[in-house]
């Protein structure tokens, strides 16, 4: 369990997090919603201790994380960011070892090297496992910095878009994954996504965020709301059933003539 | 597969420094002047080791702390601030000077000053600019630049046969090196090399950029400012020792990444130091043998620097 309370960020004049308090329930997937600049990242940097809040605490399981040490806070929570290039010589492999440092320094012993090969395959990049991370496609790369906080072993697992870069079918694959995590291994996984139909297929709670502010966090139906989403966003959502799963269709339903005109002639061609 | 490969080029370049280190001191040796000659010899050959191996060693951990393969630990400032206290020496003093004239008081008083700098303003501007490290390089380059005009608008003023004499300062050389000077240098050298081998593992993890460094529990801010100063430490003691010779560095660095094709810091920090003293005694070969002194080390180290930047340009653009 991780507590928020009372987390605000301050640049020059603007709040770009404002006295935030929420909870992040273990064993679950928590996604973080909301349009661009709400804060979402930031907040997720400050949990982790990337960056510094201007006030507020981040209590992980009644501790405050900013009290223990660096290296002990690398074997309880790991993060993974959503720039990462890397300019660097270094294989896929070397890459997902890393994970093993909070716990090795850098010297690998024999069960080291399992969990490694346990975290390749896991990510399906037994192909290239040998070849330079610079090689890659950007979609493998970030399966790749995926299987490197796997290797890290942690109960909570913080990933900042882990869908960027990512077709539909690989974006669903790494949903899956982190399903599976949570099922298998009990970890707790807090996501920052932006597609808020794979937020609502996947996730167990939602914290759905608007200029630096919560706006509501629950279970996922309770935010995955017409009247809720309309507000954060700020345009048309309509919310429909499909096997089992509310997904929001969300092009404009404003009158534009271009576009209008460009749907309507698709209709009519259908018919 | 790679690292076997590596271990193996690491022995080639030991073997080829063993060889040329030895080509160097037993080239026409002669016995009559035996007593003279070869402790001279020694005292270079440790010289160019202990040099070598600082401006090896700052460049690599910079070039991993700023994750940019064109820079060197000079950007600090510090060479500018090692002239401008040659220039001073002579500008208040003359060429007379007990500071410019005695080798010991002369490197002492560098050394701390060169220290001291960075300590007071590195560790404070550090705090000051919330451990931007690009910002910390502005300033430095800032720094670096007045303090270089300042040299060159007293060395206007110096009267010409002071100014030759503080000409030579301004290029590194390994000729006439006082002998304390050489084991206190290289103590300081070996006790940075010390922290920095016992915990090379993290410099692999620092190379990876911040937040993955802190995400895997290095205590980021911290070990930086310690990398910095320790930077400091190894490019002050050396260049107060044989002058400015920062662009050996960049040469150098640059060779071992080409030759190692890895991130590993084992290999970078040993292969860019054995790379180095090779250089070092092929340069000083170069100045005493072929050119009979006539040139100093540190323009052939240049202009073999230069025209390997041009030939690795050329290959790159080609791809």
């Amino acid at each position: 369990m991780i507590d928020l309370k009372g987390i605000s960020k301050i640049y020059g004049q603007k709040k770009v997090v404002n006295d935030v308090s929420v909870s992040i329930a273990k064993g679950k997937v928590t996604s973080f919603i909301g349009p661009n600049g709400a804060g979402k990242s930031t907040l997720l940097s400050m949990v982790t201790r990337l960056l510094d809040q201007d006030s507020g605490d981040v209590l992980l399981e009644g501790e405050n994380i900013l009290q223990s040490p660096s290296d002990k806070l690398a074997k309880k929570i790991a993060i993974l960011k959503q720039s990462n290039n890397l300019d660097l010589k270094i294989t896929v492999r070397e890459l997902i070892s890393f994970g093993r440092f909070p716990y090795t320094k850098g010297r690998l012993n024999d069960k080291d090297h399992e969990i490694i090969n346990e975290a390749i395959r896991y990510m399906e990049l037994e192909d290239f496992e040998d070849r330079y991370i610079d090689e890659l496609s950007g979609g493998q790369r970030q399966r790749v910095y995926i299987a490197m906080t796997i290797a890290q072993d942690t109960e909570y697992i913080f990933l900042d878009e882990p869908l960027n870069n990512l077709d539909m079918k690989h974006s669903v694959q790494i949903m899956q994954i982190l399903r599976r995590l949570v099922r298998e291994r009990n970890k707790t996984i807090i996501i920052v996504i932006h597609d808020i139909n794979f937020a609502s297929c996947y996730s167990d709670n939602i914290v759905a965020m608007k200029d630096g502010e919560v706006v509501i966090s629950g279970k996922k139906d309770d935010v995955i709301q017409k009247q809720i989403l309309e507000d954060i966003y700020e345009m048309d959502i309509n919310i429909e059933c499909i096997y089992g799963q509310q997904i929001c269709v969300y092009f404009d339903e404003h009158k534009d003539a271009s576009v209008d005109d460009f749907i309507e002639d698709q209709v009519h061609l259908r018919v | 597969m790679l690292d076997r490969k590596n271990n193996r080029l690491l022995i080639v370049l030991s073997i080829l420094t063993l060889v040329i280190g030895g080509c160097y001191i037993l080239y026409q040796l002669n016995f009559d002047i035996l007593f003279y000659q070869l402790p001279s010899r020694l005292n270079r050959v440790v010289t160019m080791i202990i040099v070598g191996t600082a401006i090896a060693i700052s460049t690599v951990i910079f070039q991993t702390i700023t994750r940019n393969r064109i820079l060197t630990p000079s950007i600090m400032g510090l060479d500018s601030v090692y002239l401008f206290i040659q220039t001073v020496i002579v500008f208040i003093g003359g060429a007379q000077s007990i500071l410019l004239m005695n080798d010991f008081v002369n490197y002492i008083a560098s050394m701390l000053i060169l220290v001291l700098f960075t300590v007071l303003v590195f560790r404070y501007l550090f705090k000051f600019t919330g451990s931007h490290v690009f910002l910390l390089l502005l300033i430095g380059i800032i720094l670096g630049t007045f303090f270089s005009s300042l040299s060159s608008f007293m060395q206007m003023l110096i009267n010409p046969d002071d100014f030759l004499i503080l000409q030579s300062s301004m290029f590194a050389s390994f000729n006439a090196i006082n002998e304390s000077l050489i084991w206190i240098t290289g103590g300081v050298v070996l006790l940075m090399l010390v922290i920095v081998l016992k915990d090379f593992h993290s410099l692999d993890v620092i190379a990876l950029g911040r937040d993955h460094a802190v995400n895997l529990g290095v205590n980021y801010d911290r070990k930086i400012s310690q990398l910095l100063l320790i930077i400091a430490v190894l490019v002050s003691v050396a260049t107060a020792l044989v002058g400015p010779i920062m662009f050996l560095g960049l040469l150098v660095v640059n060779l071992a990444h080409e030759m190692f094709r890895t991130f590993k810091h084992r290999y970078l920090l040993i292969g860019s130091t054995l790379i180095a003293v090779i250089t070092l005694l092929l340069g000083q070969m170069l100045t005493q043998y072929v050119f009979k002194q006539a040139v100093e080390i540190s323009v052939i180290i240049n202009l073999a620097g230069g025209i390997y930047f041009i030939i690795l340009m050329l290959k790159e653009s080609r791809r």
